[in-house]
């Protein structure tokens, strides 16, 4: 039994469960993915409005859609690998050498392989090279038998020929615009050239590989999927309503639409739902949201920038011997070590079944603002096992919804069994599509142990002012001029990330340049200057603070006085020690902390620690100086250079 | 460490209505002095009853009065006597007057430590406040608890009341109960008290906070609503994860004599070149790589220092939006509070202004925090109003973290209004759905909320800690079941679903599952497991399989003369067929009875269950045979009443699932028992003789939903 158990799965510190959840999970699937780009002229000569109120082609948002996948990818989930075909060009690239299609690759890559910092950099500058190194044409006209379509899937399924169908998922998304790709061909070529084509299209899905089709339409020509594809995706009644559903008529923000698409939804875990003993259900979880970070460090060797294997041991404090088995744990408790085994550890922990127990339900109003600790987890029923489990779902959600209540449940997982609250939520649709999906949201919950009572800190015997109604009358008032109309959660990219980012792609393809990031976080200023804002704002300060707020932000800048002080002394003192004759005839250690705290503090360094600390700092201080002017690392000048 | 040291003085009631909670209240208690020993070694607490019959404190000496309050230790760092006191706290046999009580523990407090100590000293008093509390000599009893609240904020003190109410002690006295509920409220307006209600063992558990944390500040500053408006406010954390403990390492290198021996492991990493595994790269030859893409970028700590993005420390305002925005399911991490600088009453103000205008608006404050100068990274979040209803409380905000756009995976799924029609629920499915999530209710109206996150305790630290001071006792001792307390967190209320049943039946009816014929594995899954029970089975079996052989091995070398414990069941039939005296009969089915009442109470998580029906199964047999139904009936009704009392439900469940029955008239005609009422046994300790029988069907009936409905 013991031997089963992770012991580091026990012990460990569980932070971070759920993303380590989320990422152990991309690892064990890979995606292999073909984007299939229609080039034709077509592509080019429809236009549908964009993000900036100008028009843009199909091409230039199937583009764009792409580009900004990888970039998130590379980020997410860099192990997928990817291929970008285009069909119906004037110039051909492919392995098999088939006219009108053009395989998009840079140096150092495979056709199909994961993305790299110049895949991405170049593929942002295809629009302009396109004309001149691919071209647009017609790859199927009347009078020859040449078939786009049909080479297209062919190339794309040769691509994907790579890794086995079991360890990795396999798509091909055909972006087009044309939904009767073989209309201007009649009679016995026409039925042929179709019947080949979807031959060609089932035998790549016998093979495993899912076939997408993100299609491109415009206001007056709707994109009709009965003409051809849906035979070509194998679409039929409800599947087919679902489709049309799912793409009809949101063509107003298209780039929005396929950005959705292109990411295939990835299962965390399966879970099972206990209603009563004896009645479940099966439901699958999603990580819908979930914070980013920046990537995984590896530790390189910095002469030959060659990873590091990192190897870890036990060793006994008491008597320096390397300890192999997975030992025993033990807390000081009474002046005694009460010991403890892995297993025990475990059975501990073990205070339900690995399920989600339903306990009841509650109002909405009981579920506060306070009650959370970590991302929320997204449950949607699968029929998969049980049948019937999708339309009990339903049922509850639809019962939830109305009624305005949650679920409570315990969630008994091995690790971090909690209480946790299911929260439906209904479907939101925008002409951009499905804004929030229908299913419910798990909230994890947290106990008594994990509240702190902040406010009770704050309590006062002789009560704490509260607004008056003319206070309350302003502040109103200013509520209502700054607002945010339209404020959508995700609509700011996080600027350390997408700094960490920029910087690491300029590094990868050695640019001298580092790129400028712009936070988008930062307060609208020209926006708050405007003159009602302004007045809202004085008048909401004069109700609450009288006519001297000025003089109480001097009383408390007064208090950062002693600081102040405290620098300017240490400047003088400064220059009264030979510190790099201290420094290296090691007599650092004869001067006081007061003295040492001299340099510190002119150098703007931080003065906390002891002695030893605060000498080491001064030497890795003058260090770095001594270094960085004989430029021993050349990057470094770049950098300083850059904000 | 001696900053946080926290004096307490523990004022618990153990009056005779206290006795049913005092089990709870002892787990509590001593939970806490545990978690003081691992945590606040140097907290000082001292202990004191009331409602005792003795007194015993250093007023009754001095002053006189203050009666049946005994201080059963005085203020002095924890210790584990502590916790043994406290695991077995004598009962009381006269009602408990708590505010003498009170005054005896700030005596304590005050004697000890006069001025000093400032914020440090707390009272907690745990009562059910029942009980008239006596007349002063002048003025009234307001006027008192009033002089006592005010010297309570003099000294800063501070205490936090629980009132445990359960549902018994509505009836009772309702003019003392409310006359005492508004006295409890003078203490919470005139001092820094606290008074919380619970009606349920499992919020006693959490209504005590076990672990005394010094909230910290993230942030002290401006909260910029504009250049020139700025807010000076605390920011708190308001949620924080209370983690598992992480323990330490156990080596049993050292010599068993070595007394200093830490016993602790070290970890140590190694970094070792790929080339030669031997090379150790030291720290100042490495570099850190990130990865992007395939590739993996080196840095040098410089150049990221150089590059990294560094915000000022600072919160700002971006500006106010619809509260409907911002999705509860978009929260994500732990809970912040905002609140006004203290002592600063501007700022107090304004918070206020603005909360109590957001509440009525419905409006979030959407904020940019950097908590600290050298934070490598922003936080945006959305205020929301916390509007307190007390007038010594401020007004102030909750601030959840917001995810940026790299954070949100926009999986499209179907639309439940497009799912086939197999798959959406009918107008009867829907309406037996509507009944469920209205009728299965744990916040009815009138009454307390059931599991409160504010008051439901942690139920795998709870355990740990009793399992921590178990082992300290007896090393070898195995993980206790988790208690029946506990257990209300992680299983459904058994009341309410038997209060729903018929809605619950309906329910079940309503919605049929069936297993995909397409997945095969399905069946055994589909199976719902009581905890580790495939185990236990196991367990089971190899002991059946272990006795079969024991028993052989036995085989009657003697004449049985009692029913042991190794192998009843052979042992009763052999004293049956015993035919020398008649009285080997009675004595049988006297020493079976005694060794199932045996096997059933010392069950450990239903361990023993097995055996026990075994027993039952051949008592049953045996009685039939022997023309002696009564015996076993009367029996069986007594079982199950034991069982129902002392909370072995679980046992009654196994016997129904097992179809243990009465001897019915069909079986043996000296049976008063028709056959319909066979399975009559089951009743509810409440419920009184004269609706016995037809509330004793519906028990069976709710039996059958727990198990399955089978």
């Amino acid at each position: 039994m013991s031997m089963e158990l992770d012991p580091d799965e026990v012990f460990g510190d569980e932070e971070d469960d759920p993303e380590t959840e989320f990422f152990k999970e991309r690892e064990a699937t890979k995606e292999l993915l073909v984007y299939l780009v229609d080039a034709s002229p077509k592509m080019f000569s429809t236009t549908c409005p964009s993000d900036d109120e100008k028009t843009a082609t199909h091409f230039q948002v199937a583009i764009n859609s792409i580009a900004q996948s990888l970039k998130s990818q590379i980020i997410n989930r860099s192990y997928d690998e990817v291929s970008i075909c285009f069909f119906n060009t004037r110039e051909k690239k492919n392995l098999q050498d088939l006219s009108g299609i053009y395989v998009f690759n840079v140096p150092e890559r495979e056709d199909l392989d994961r993305p790299t910092a110049r895949l991405i950099k170049e593929f942002d500058l295809i629009e302009e090279r396109f004309a001149k190194d691919i071209g647009s044409k017609y790859g199927i006209v009347p009078g020859s038998r040449e078939n786009s379509l049909y080479n297209a899937l062919w190339v794309a399924q040769a691509l994907l020929r790579k890794g086995s169908a079991k360890t990795a998922d396999k798509r091909i998304l055909l972006f087009t615009n044309e939904d009767d790709p073989f209309g201007n061909l009649k009679g016995v070529v026409k039925v042929d050239m179709m019947r080949t084509t979807l031959q060609r299209a089932k035998d790549a899905q016998d093979l495993g590989i899912a076939i997408e089709l993100l299609p491109l339409s415009q206001p007056d020509d709707e994109f009709n999927v009965s003409l051809f594809y849906a035979d070509l995706l194998g679409l039929e009644g409800d599947d087919l309503a679902q489709f049309k559903a799912l793409v009809g008529e949101r063509f107003e923000d298209l780039k929005d639409q396929l950005r959705k698409r292109i990411f295939k939804k990835r299962r965390v875990r399966r879970l099972r739902l206990v209603i009563f003993n004896g009645l479940s259900i099966e439901l699958n979880t999603y990580a819908l949201i979930r914070p980013t970070n920046p990537g995984r460090i590896t530790w390189l060797d910095s002469m030959t920038n060659l990873p590091l294997k990192i190897e870890r041991s036990f060793i006994c404090a008491d008597t320096a011997a390397i300890i192999q088995e997975p030992p025993k744990r033990f807390q000081s408790y009474k002046n005694e070590n009460i010991m403890f085994s892995v297993a025990e550890l475990s059975e501990v922990k073990r205070v339900s079944t690995g399920h989600l127990r339903l306990l009841g339900f509650k109002p909405l109003t009981c579920l506060k603002d306070y009650h959370n600790l970590k991302p929320a987890t997204f449950v949607f029923p699968s029929d998969e096992e049980v049948i019937g489990g999708t339309c009990l779902f339903v049922a509850l959600h639809r019962s939830m919804v109305r009624l305005k209540r949650f679920a409570v449940a315990f969630y008994g997982s091995s690790s971090h069994p909690q209480l946790v609250a299911l929260v439906a939520q209904e479907e939101i649709m925008t002409s951009s599509g499905q804004v929030e999906p229908p299913g419910m949201h798990l909230i994890y919950l947290p106990y008594s142990d994990d509240i702190r009572p902040i406010e009770e800190l704050h309590t006062d015997p002789n009560s704490v002012p509260h607004a008056t109604d003319d206070q309350i009358k302003k502040a109103s008032a200013l509520v209502k001029r700054i607002d945010l109309k339209d404020f959508s959660v995700c609509q700011f990219a996080n600027p350390a990330l997408q700094r960490h980012y920029a910087v690491l792609q300029a590094l990868a393809l050695d640019e001298d340049e580092m790129p400028e990031i712009k936070d988008e976080t930062l307060p609208d200023e020209e926006g708050m200057a405007r003159p009602g804002i302004v007045k809202a704002l004085e008048e909401f300060k004069l109700s609450v603070y009288g006519e001297n707020y000025e003089e109480e932000d001097s009383n408390i800048e007064g208090k950062v006085e002693p600081t102040r002080k405290r620098k300017a002394n240490a400047m003088k003192e400064y220059g009264n020690y030979d510190w790099a004759d201290l420094a290296d005839n090691g007599k650092l250690k004869d001067l006081t902390v007061v003295e040492l705290k001299y340099y510190l503090g002119a150098h703007n360094l931080p003065v906390t620690g002891k002695k030893e600390v605060l000498i080491s700092r001064i030497l890795t201080h003058m260090d770095s100086l001594g270094a960085s002017s004989y430029g021993w690392h050349p990057c470094i000048e770049i950098f300083a250079q850059c904000p | 460490m001696a900053r946080n040291k926290e004096a307490l003085v523990l004022v618990l009631d153990v009056g005779p209505s206290m006795h049913s909670v005092l089990p709870e209240i002892e787990k509590v208690c001593s939970l806490m002095i545990q978690k003081k020993l691992v945590f606040s070694r140097y907290d000082e607490v001292g202990f004191v009853l009331f409602g005792s019959a003795d007194t015993k404190n250093e007023l009754t000496e001095e002053v006189g009065g203050y009666e049946h309050v005994t201080v059963l230790r005085n203020i002095k760092v924890v210790d584990e006597d502590l916790v043994d006191a406290l695991q077995s706290l004598p009962r009381g046999s006269v009602p408990g007057d708590f505010l003498d009580a009170i005054v005896v523990g700030m005596d304590m407090l005050i004697k000890k430590f006069g001025q000093t100590n400032k914020g440090k000293k707390r009272l907690c008093l745990i009562t059910n406040a029942v009980s008239p509390i006596k007349d002063p000599f002048e003025g009234t009893k307001e006027d008192q608890v009033n002089t006592i609240a005010t010297q309570m904020a003099a000294q800063s003190m501070k205490m936090d009341c629980i009132i445990v109410r359960m549902k018994q002690d509505w009836e009772t006295n309702r003019r003392v109960m409310e006359e005492n509920d508004f006295l409890m409220s003078v203490f919470s307006n005139k001092s820094s008290s606290k008074v919380v209600y619970v009606e349920s063992p499992t919020s006693l558990l959490g209504a005590l906070r076990t672990r005394n944390i010094l909230p910290v500040t993230i942030y002290r500053g401006d909260f910029e609503i504009s250049a020139q408006l700025k807010i000076k406010v605390w920011v708190y954390k308001k949620t924080s994860e209370e983690k598992f403990p992480i323990l330490k390492k156990y080596s049993d290198k050292a010599h068993p004599t070595d007394k200093f021996a830490t016993h602790e492991i070290k970890v140590d990493y190694e970094y070792q070149s790929i080339e030669d595994p031997n090379k150790v790269v030291p720290p100042d030859q490495r570099i850190k790589g990130f990865q992007y893409g395939p590739q993996v970028v080196p840095i040098s700590s410089a150049e990221l220092e150089a590059v990294k993005f560094k915000p000022e420390k600072s919160v700002k305002l971006l500006g106010f939006t619809d509260a409907t925005n911002i999705m509860r399911h978009y929260y994500l991490k732990d809970v912040n509070s905002f609140i006004g600088e203290p002592g600063n009453k501007k700022a107090i103000l304004a918070l206020s202004a603005l909360a109590r205008t957001m509440k009525e608006m419905n409006k979030v404050a959407i904020v940019r925090c950097v908590w600290r100068q050298g934070q490598g990274n922003v936080v945006v979040g959305a205020l929301t109003p916390n509007v307190s209803d007390k007038d010594n409380t401020p007004d102030s905000f909750y601030f959840n973290v917001l995810p940026f756009a790299e954070d949100v995976r926009e999986f499209q799924f179907p639309s439940f209004s497009n799912l086939p029609s197999s798959m959406q629920p009918n107008e009867k499915q829907q309406e037996a759905a509507d009944k469920l999530v209205q009728m299965l209710d744990l916040a009815p109206p009138g009454k307390q909320e059931v599991l409160p996150p504010d008051f439901t305790p942690n139920p795998v630290l709870e355990r740990y800690y009793r399992y921590l001071d178990l082992k300290s006792k007896h090393p070898d001792a195995a993980v206790p079941p988790l208690d029946e307390t506990l257990r209300k967190i992680t299983e459904p209320d058994v009341e309410l679903l038997f209060r729903n049943k018929s809605i619950i039946e309906e329910f079940r009816r309503s919605f049929e599952l069936k297993d995909n014929p397409k997945m095969k594995k399905s069946a055994r899954r589909m199976k719902e497991r009581p905890s580790g029970s495939d185990e236990e089975r196991e367990e089971f079996d190899k002991d059946a399989d272990a006795k079969a052989i024991d028993s052989m091995e036995y085989s009657s070398k003697t004449k049985v003369e009692k029913v042991g414990d190794v192998n009843p069941v052979e042992d009763f039939e052999e004293m049956l067929s015993r035919r020398d005296d008649p009285k080997w009969i009675n004595k049988a089915i006297h020493d079976m009875k005694n060794r199932i009442f045996d096997l059933v109470e010392n069950s450990y998580e239903g361990d023993t269950f097995h055996k026990a029906l075994e027993c039952l199964v051949v008592l049953r047999k045996g009685c039939i045979l022997e023309q002696e139904p009564k015996q076993f009936n009367d029996f069986l009704c007594h079982l199950s009443k034991f069982c129902q009392e002392k909370d072995l439900r679980s046992f009654c469940q196994y016997l129904t699932s097992n179809d243990i029955t009465l001897i019915t008239k069909a079986e043996a005609p000296d049976s008063e028992i028709p056959e319909h009422e066979a399975r009559s046994f089951m009743v509810k300790p409440e419920l009184d003789s004269q609706n016995m029988k037809p509330e004793a069907k519906v028990e069976n009936d709710i039996m059958s939903i727990y198990l399955g409905g089978k």
